[in-house]
């Protein structure tokens, strides 16, 4: 259960930590805690699940990763679970969900597929046809970046 | 930007397991057998340059009570610059993409509750006048991979936000 204090802290660690030696302190200054507390904290969210890791979000584009392509899968219901665990073992495809179908949208599987160049990302997505027997999809190249952050939680407005 | 090699081993490392401890940049510094202040000029510089967006947590929605979706929406030529002002307005949509098919406008949307979420989208209907399609996941198979920048040549994928 989170208490206000872990809210406040969880606040504080979804922001930009500062470059600085010690910025676990600079945060427990903020935060009314000792150094050593926000560090336990921390990573108990990370043992206990609350934070999936604490790292750097990098500019995808700005490392050579210029192409992703949204792969849309048609999946027949009986193979769902299957299908998605193959996906999900391929290096190149982040983010392997399977998802409603709508009128007009016959695909259930998604995965986000990440390369170098268009051509890279297609060729991911006829080896995991090939894998998955699956040959009804479509891959939907982003061709504008419209919105990127980080959510913010526990926030006043929601 | 041009990389060195311990830049690349530096970035691997920080991506998904910045050290919590008191001094991490000592700690890395250890580990790739340079010093603190190398460490931190070399961080300073990956964010000054735009390659690091932000150090922090990233946190689970669900674990943290909030629900997260996909949407897909339609909107046509006349209405996408509103449409985009729109979905952008709300803190909860964290990312939005134009991609090319009739469904263009695909973002995602994190809220408190599910209700919120409706009320959201709801907002965003009667603004804009689109189709707006609510695909939450129904089955959860991969949510991170990290960028592999220690190789020649990067392969893998991106961690996801």
């Amino acid at each position: 259960m989170l208490t206000e204090t872990d809210k406040k802290l969880i606040r504080l660690l979804q922001d930009d930590l500062p470059v600085v030696s010690r910025p676990f302190a600079a945060l427990a200054e903020q935060v009314g805690l000792t150094e050593e507390d926000v560090i336990a904290r921390a990573r108990r969210y990370h043992e206990e699940g609350q934070m999936r890791r604490f790292g750097v979000a990098l500019r995808h584009r700005e490392v050579g990763f210029t192409a992703n392509g949204m792969g849309c899968w048609d999946v027949p219901e009986e193979r769902a679970e299957e299908v998605g665990r193959i996906m999900a073992t391929f290096p190149e495809a982040s983010h392997c969900y399977q998802r409603p179908r709508f009128d007009g949208w016959p695909y259930s599987h998604f995965t986000m597929i990440h390369g170098e160049s268009r051509e890279d990302c297609e060729a991911v997505a006829r080896r995991i046809s090939a894998a998955t027997g699956i040959t009804n999809y479509r891959l939907l190249f982003s061709t504008e970046e419209l919105k990127k952050t980080s959510m913010r939680y526990f926030t006043e407005e929601a | 930007m041009s990389l060195d090699d311990l830049d690349r081993r530096l970035l691997t490392i920080i991506q998904s397991s910045f050290p919590i401890v008191a001094e991490p940049y000592k700690q890395l510094a250890e580990t790739l057998g340079t010093t603190e202040s190398d460490v931190i000029e070399r961080v300073q510089r990956f964010k000054d340059q735009g390659l690091v967006r932000r150090i922090g947590g990233i946190f689970d929605s669900r674990a943290l009570g909030y629900k997260s979706t996909l949407c897909a929406m339609k909107a046509p030529a006349d209405k996408l610059d509103l449409a985009i002002e729109v979905v952008n307005s709300y803190p909860g949509v964290t990312h939005n993409y134009l991609r090319e098919h009739e469904f263009n406008v695909w973002f995602t949307l994190i809220t408190p509750s599910p209700e919120y979420m409706d009320k959201v989208l709801d907002e965003i209907r009667e603004k804009t006048g689109c189709e707006v399609h609510n695909l939450p996941a129904v089955r959860f198979f991969k949510i991170k991979v990290d960028f592999k920048l220690d190789k020649q040549s990067p392969t893998a994928a991106a961690a996801a936000e």
